[in-house]
């Protein structure tokens, strides 16, 4: 098996922090008590969801220049796994804020902005879907997907910023402030967020194969 | 080694309970009788069963693709 250390190490750190995530100390917080926990598994959901959307920006740029359909097929099992990590994302978040902010949806700009950026994604892939002409859907779906990207990074990099957001990290002030002075949750936060990246860029790799084999198939 | 680990777990796990003052709720009596053991197992068992096929899926995508063409 190819890369078997890197894929060990993404199993090992997401096993660790599902262990650590409940044992560590956590600070004292009112209204978050210990949903604080939540910080490990639902953040890193989204990091990995604009990690293999990035990956796919830039397989879509290659493409372009190349004209190689590889890059398009790639550019888009990467959007597919991301997509599955948003759902992962929304729900989770969905779940948190029905029991500290009292409601599973309020109308802030970073849940709106996060919903945008799905269903801008999932356009594409019903863009790449709908296209019979293979290097038409190539073309096509590659200058969308540029579009795509630059999309979310307004909507839940820079609107979010600019006014007041119920979510944290938002409405201001980038990053997590008020935990970040919490060394303990770093030790679980961040090899959280490497495991999730690296598992994640692992679930696009294996789409990603079979997916080639299903066209070698069909040759 | 074994023992090891689970010591330095509960070590952890105590401190957590007696260092804060109470005035935030916190899942406190749940540490106390030990029992969030049996939560952290199930989930390191799920996750490990979730990896351990991902794993699987691997070795076997490998092997299709070794196959030499017909």
């Amino acid at each position: 098996m190819k890369g078997i250390f890197w894929k060990l190490l993404a199993s090992l750190l997401v096993l660790y922090t599902v262990l650590a995530g409940f044992l560590f100390q956590v600070p004292r917080l009112p209204i978050l008590h210990e949903t604080i926990r939540n910080l490990y598994f639902h953040v890193p959901m989204w990091w990995t969801m604009i990690f293999l959307f990035m990956i796919s920006f830039i397989l879509s740029l290659r493409y372009l220049s190349s004209g190689n359909i590889q890059f398009d097929v790639a550019a888009r099992e990467s959007v597919n796994i991301g997509l599955l990590f948003s759902f992962l994302g929304i729900v989770t978040g969905m779940i948190w804020a029905r029991f500290t902010w009292g409601d599973y949806w309020t109308n802030d700009v970073h849940l709106n902005g996060a919903a945008i950026t799905i269903l801008t994604y999932t356009a594409y892939i019903i863009l790449h879907n709908s296209i019979e002409d293979e290097i038409k859907r190539a073309r096509f779906s590659a200058v969308y997907n540029i579009f795509a990207f630059v999309l979310m990074v307004v909507f839940i990099g820079i609107l979010p910023r600019m006014t007041d957001s119920l979510h944290p990290g938002k409405g201001g002030n980038p990053g997590f402030n008020q935990y970040d002075l919490d060394s303990q949750m770093r030790m679980v936060f961040y090899p959280a967020v490497v495991g999730w990246l690296m598992t994640g860029y692992w679930i696009y790799q294996l789409k990603l194969r079979v997916q080639r084999l299903k066209m070698k198939e069909e040759e | 080694m074994k023992y090891n680990l689970i010591s330095t777990l509960l070590f952890i796990l105590f401190n957590a309970t007696y260092v804060f003052s109470q005035e935030v709720g916190m899942a406190d009596e749940l540490r106390e009788n030990g029992k969030i053991f049996v939560v952290v197992i199930v989930l390191g068992l799920i996750m490990a069963g979730l990896f351990g096929y991902l794993f699987y899926l691997d070795r076997r995508l490998s092997k299709m693709e070794n196959k030499p063409k017909k």
